[in-house]
């Protein structure tokens, strides 16, 4: 048996122990690119708080000096003092326009370059990791974990900026005000650090639960509607019902612990603050008392005070909101920091012009016109997941260009192991796999992919109209070369049946496209996609035997002068193959023409004598 | 106004549950934020009274009843947010169970006419905004206007002149809110429902990453999500745009109230109708009063997103219920009866919803109790259709389909799924270990069971190789199984249990013939009491069936055994591959190119 141990996702999931350093990296990397405007925006946070602290210190004036002056018959101080607090009015509501707006953009700019950055990352990953990945979770990490850090970044950064800032403006106001009494205002610092500290661990680890949590809630609500056919004919309901509340349950008691977190953080602060409060009255009532402090500095004092501590709250939320981003950077961040093992050349060769001068991609519109077949070859190559046992043992081969191979075997016999090699989606554990000379590990990325394309079994559609979805062979293609493709392969009388033809929206995962018909689709991908070399892995298992013959007949001329490796159970592939590859265990047992085999007495002869019986 | 807020009402049953606790954090959220109005009395009592007499016993009481009412404020917040948390955690799982449950019972044809994306981002990013609302939007939504009110009517009573400001100022902050309301409510529609669109993008690139990858299509798809993005982000710099506006708005107009009562006030106190001490009361007053009204523009915005989310919610739960037991809903574990399994379809016409054309027209079609019948066809006949209407995972348009006489939409929907056995061609495996898998269609079944089911399903050898054999775990989150070998378990998922009615549709694709052939025998020999449908492509399948249908054009178009047909249908001889010769497919390469 070689079916690869892989690990669970709760193992891929663990993360580094430097995770939180790497999150507050990928943070700041994040928001460099905007570093002139972070420092701009950070000039007109100033002006704000600024603006806002100074107002009531027109009014105070208005009210000491203006008032008296006014009665005395002289208006001027009075109506300066008001129309400077006007003045402030204005200047800190266009700041605070001005703010609003650029952090919002700010926000979503690097938002939106963060989702840029996670989706080419994954889209980046090898196969092996989507293999031992569930895709609920990636998909939890670009939407939920995704929705906690634009939250913080729109809501909460300018905030926590702004309350910091007008806290520094105040407490340089009391130190100025009345030195003492400022001291003990700071005094009161020294518990809300304890308290601030306690929250940062206890908070942390509660909104990592959430994180960790909802992503499971996710995944099992992806996996339940994808089968969903599946859960309604085996009457699964209840139990899925009962697996989304365990999962719930526990994001539920993660929440609660979080928003209490929050509670007990929030109330704390504000015991102090109004401890403080406290305090300062009864020491600043005893200071005017004993003449050594004004009357007017400690009204001026309970004030501030009022506004020094009121910034706390939007603080406490702003810390919490960034605590639950952090802990979704963290996740993100673990996401981005998975490096594929299959990594493109850092200096891409690319493969040598055709013999024939004549490149396959140049050709879009003829696709039968350009016969390019490139070479492979396998030298001294060996396969296993990790260190586990040898899924292919050590072989050579060689495709010589334009030869169009059959590999059949059982099951698990690892045909499709060798075409992953082919194809890239894995490296070798050893030796080297060669396209026309040039080593798949230094082959431009973007040219092996439109060199080599490998059709499976499985056809998914993508949301959007039938001929978006054959498009994927060739984003390029005009509206005649889709039509060319789906009717070589037979696809183009059934698309006509839809209500809007190729224009009509496959909806959710092809619903209305019945297995056979998503697997032309497949195949009319192929056609636009024109490659050197195509790579068919069981796919034409779900087609019926006239289709399977239309295609195969298309096949026959689109293949002409390329090279293909066919892996079908259906030994009727085998009539346009030019070689067979018998594979067993790994290994390849028997090599040679089909009439050859045929006409010997190995595993071939005996799968196509009951392949044959099959037909009767 | 109300028809808007309408789907927020709809969670009025909810509130009404938890009425008792709700209104104990409406309290709360009233008493700590009421209380910075009183805060600045005694201070000012403080101030006129014991320091101005240098009467520093007279502090005591003011002290510590400022000492009093900052610890209740602050016990207050506390106990508001302590309260408030296990109930709204607990709504939003609640409000997922439902969104869940309705959709785990709503027919397949509207799952597929959603797209995925939406549904998920209902039931999280939603509910998350939900959940906040009625934690933090809806109490401070509620509060805050009282306050303004109280903090109005104070300044009123101090000097109406000061109340009327007040007024004055209310007319351009209620249009401005009635412009933002508007605008905002829009933006955070398209906003939300982007959300859903970007959601079913990010699950397509990770389910299709084999399609994408083997074509080299990942910068296309990158290109198209950020596409996609780029509308988000157009979308939030509006909502943003929107709130720099409003919140500007709201942080000017108060200012200029405050304005406006200091020179009003002082040209007072020039005039002589009024007194220094009350300017300053009123300034104090409207300097508390700032606050609830620059959080006011918050509240609306955050009220805004809510009831969006809360639209998008109930479009779900509304879905309208199509595929039910009599009652209108589902029961999970109706009594099972007793049937022979005699499986008729009756003149059975089917289209899907948005068509007129249709997929099945007037077809009859009869399978004898115990009887297994081969379906054949070319790609996009209507079989796997055909084989849906079973199961009712979607319902005939036209005729009926009866099981021993009975049509099958008077029996209870899941009476109906325990009777008939379904395979489907795209085997589904869920993350659950091998036992599970093929054990879910009948609770309770031993390992014996299990192995049998397996053996018929030619699956008894690989999985006794597995690492932990029936315990290993398998689905996404499991072992990766070859395609085969995953047909291989759904179709033993099917035949546990000896079920009354076989549905197999293109069971065994993936495999081998040798494999297939295997399976196709052990059927006939370990369930010969089953009804069978089987949909099929090779004419070994059809061969071993005791009767085989060829269906065409949505009809029946013949019917007899393998070699009746191979002698009378040349449609079925073409399906089988065996056109040009009859019968002589043995002695040629599978037949002609």
């Amino acid at each position: 048996m070689s079916i690869p141990r892989l690990d669970r996702d709760d193992e891929v999931e663990q993360l580094p122990d430097d995770i939180a350093k790497k999150a507050r990296s990928l943070l700041f990397s994040l928001v460099r690119p905007h570093m002139a405007m972070s420092i701009f925006l950070l000039v007109i946070v100033i002006l704000t708080a600024a603006a806002l602290v100074i107002g009531p210190i027109f009014i105070a004036d208005a009210l000491d000096n203006g008032v008296p002056r006014a009665v005395a018959g002289d208006t001027g101080p009075l109506l300066r003092a008001v129309v400077l607090f006007i003045a402030s009015a204005v200047a800190s509501a266009v700041f605070a326009f001005t703010s609003t707006r650029l952090v919002g953009i700010t926000a979503q700019k690097i938002i939106y370059a963060l989702r840029a950055r996670v989706f080419t990352h994954i889209q980046w990953l090898d196969l092996s990791y989507h293999e031992k990945s569930t895709s609920g979770r990636l998909v939890s990490r670009q939407t939920s974990d995704m929705e906690s850090v634009q939250q913080f970044l729109s809501y909460s950064l300018f905030d926590t900026a702004l309350a910091l800032l007008q806290m520094v403006f105040i407490a340089v106001t009391l130190v100025v005000l009345d030195v003492p009494l400022a001291l003990i205002v700071f005094a009161g610092f020294i518990p809300l650090f304890f308290i601030t500290k306690a929250a940062h661990t206890s908070q942390r680890n509660a909104y990592r639960r959430t994180r960790t949590s909802i992503a499971k809630v996710i995944v099992h609500f992806v996996e339940t509607m994808g089968g969903i056919r599946a859960v309604q004919a085996y009457r699964r309901q209840p139990d899925r019902r009962n697996t989304l509340r365990t999962e719930d349950t526990q994001y539920r008691d993660a929440n609660t612990d979080a928003l209490r977190g929050v509670a007990r953080f929030a109330g704390w602060t504000r015991l102090v603050g109004n401890v403080t409060q406290t305090v300062i009255i009864v020491v600043g009532a005893w200071l005017v008392i004993e003449g050594w402090t004004q009357i007017g500095v400690l009204a001026a004092f309970i004030l501030y005070l009022r506004r020094f501590y009121g910034p706390l709250d939007e603080l406490v939320q702003a810390f919490n909101l960034y605590q639950s981003a952090s802990a979704a950077l963290e996740k993100i961040a673990a996401v981005l920091d998975t490096d594929p093992e299959v990594v493109p050349p850092d200096a891409p060769k690319t493969l040598p012009a055709h013999a024939s001068g004549q490149s396959a991609h140049a050709s879009a519109e003829g696709s039968a016109q350009a016969p390019s077949g490139r070479s492979i070859d396998l030298n001294h190559v060996r396969f296993s997941y990790g260190d586990g046992p040898d899924v292919l043992p050590r072989f050579d081969l060689r495709i010589p260009a334009g030869e169009i191979v059959a590999l059949v075997g059982a099951t698990g016999a690892g045909k499709s192991t060798l075409v992953k090699l082919v194809t890239r989606f894995y490296d070798p554990s050893e030796g080297r796999i060669t396209i026309d000379e040039v080593d798949l590990r230094d082959l431009d990325d973007a040219q092996l992919r439109q060199s080599v394309v490998m059709v499976t079994q499985e056809s998914f559609l993508f949301a959007g109209t039938i001929a978006d979805n054959i498009r994927i062979g060739n984003p390029d293609a005009g509206d005649d070369e889709v039509l060319a493709a789906a009717t070589a392969v037979g696809l183009d009388p059934y698309i006509r049946n839809l209500p809007d033809g190729y224009e009509t929206d496959v909806k959710k995962r092809g619903g209305r496209l019945s297995s056979g018909q998503r697997q032309l689709v497949s195949f009319a991908r192929v056609f636009l996609a024109n490659p050197d070399i195509v790579v068919l892995d069981e796919a034409t298992a779900h087609l019926d035997i006239p289709s399977e013959r239309l295609v195969q007949k298309a096949l026959a001329t689109v293949l002409e002068g390329r090279t293909a490796i066919i892996i079908a159970h259906r030994l009727s592939t085998v009539e346009i193959a030019d070689r067979v590859l018998v594979m067993d265990a790994g290994r390849i047992i028997e090599d040679g023409t089909p009439d050859e085999l045929i006409s010997g007495a190995g595993k071939f002869a005996q799968l196509h004598k009951a392949w044959r019986d099959s037909l009767a | 106004m109300l028809i808007f807020v309408r789907p927020l009402l709809r969670f009025w049953p909810d509130l009404r549950s938890r009425i008792g606790v709700y209104i104990l954090v409406l309290v709360l959220t009233l008493m700590a934020n009421g209380i910075q109005l009183v805060v600045p009395l005694i201070t000012g009592y403080i101030i006129d009274g014991p320091i101005a007499h240098r009467d520093l016993p007279g502090l005591w009481w003011p002290v510590i009843g400022v000492l009093v009412i900052g610890i209740a404020e602050a016990v207050a917040m506390w106990a508001r947010r302590m309260i408030v948390a296990p109930v709204v955690s607990n709504w939003e799982i609640v409000w997922r169970a439902r969104l869940f449950d309705r959709l785990q019972y709503t027919s397949v044809a509207v799952h597929d006419s959603w797209e995925s994306g939406q549904l998920l981002s209902r039931a999280t990013n939603d509910l998350s905004q939900l959940r906040r609302f009625f934690a933090f939007g809806l109490p401070f939504l509620m509060v805050t206007p009282i306050v303004i009110v109280v903090g109005t009517i104070m300044l009123t009573v101090l000097q109406p002149i000061f109340g009327l400001i007040m007024l004055v100022m209310a007319v351009p902050t209620i249009a401005s809110v009635a412009i933002f309301e508007k605008n905002y409510r829009l933006v955070s529609r398209l906003s939300q429902d982007t959300v859903g669109e970007i959601t079913t993008e990010v699950e397509e690139s990770i389910q299709g990453i084999r399609i994408l990858k083997s074509f080299g299509r990942s910068p296309w798809a990158a290109k198209r999500f950020s596409l996609l993005s780029a509308k988000f982000k157009g979308l939030e710099v509006r909502k943003a745009k929107l709130d720099s506006w409003f919140w500007s708005f709201l942080i000017f107009l108060p200012t200029l109230a405050q304005a406006a009562i200091v020179a009003v006030g002082t040209w007072g106190v020039v005039q002589g109708w009024t007194t220094i001490g009350t300017v300053v009361a009123g300034v104090t007053i409207s300097m508390v009063l700032r606050m609830p009204i620059e959080m006011l523009g918050f509240l609306l915005a955050d009220a805004l997103m809510s009831l969006t989310a809360a639209a998008r919610y109930w479009e779900v739960i509304d879905i309208r219920q199509d595929i039910t037991d009599a009652s209108g809903g589902i029961a999970d574990d109706p009594d099972v009866g007793r049937y022979r399994g005699e499986l008729v379809f009756d003149d059975v016409s089917f289209h899907f919803a948005d068509t007129e054309q249709e997929t099945l027209s007037g077809l009859d079609l009869r399978i004898e109790p115990g009887q297994t019948l081969a379906l054949v066809g070319t790609t996009g006949s209507g079989k796997t259709t055909l084989a849906s209407l079973v199961p009712r995972l979607q319902d005939v348009t036209g005729g009926t389909v009866r099981i021993d006489g009975t049509d099958i939409r008077d029996l209870p929907v899941n009476e109906l799924r325990h009777l008939v056995s379904v395979s489907f061609e795209d085997p589904i495996l869920f993350s659950a270990s091998v036992a599970e898998n093929v054990g879910m269609g009948s609770p309770g079944v031993d390992d014996e069971a299990i192995w049998a089911a397996l053996d018929i399903a030619a699956a008894k050898d690989f999985v006794s190789r597995l690492p932990e054999g029936l315990d290993t775990e398998v689905g996404e989150q499991g072992l990766s199984l070859s395609g085969g070998q995953r047909q291989r378990l759904a179709l033993a998922r099917a035949v546990i249990g000896e079920p009354r009615i076989l549905v197999l549709d293109d069971p065994l694709s993936a495999v081998d013939v040798d494999t297939e052939d295997r399976v196709q025998r052990a059927l006939r020999e370990i369930l010969p009491d089953s009804t069978t449908l089987i949909i099929a492509h090779r004419p070994s399948t059809a061969a071993l069936a005791d009767v085989v249908a060829v269906l065409d054009e949505g009809r029946i178009a013949a019917r007899g055994t393998h070699d009746e047909l191979l002698e009378t249908s040349a449609l079925y001889r073409e399906l089988m591959g065996a056109s040009a010769t009859v019968g002589s497919a043995t002695t040629t390469r599978g037949g002609e190119e």
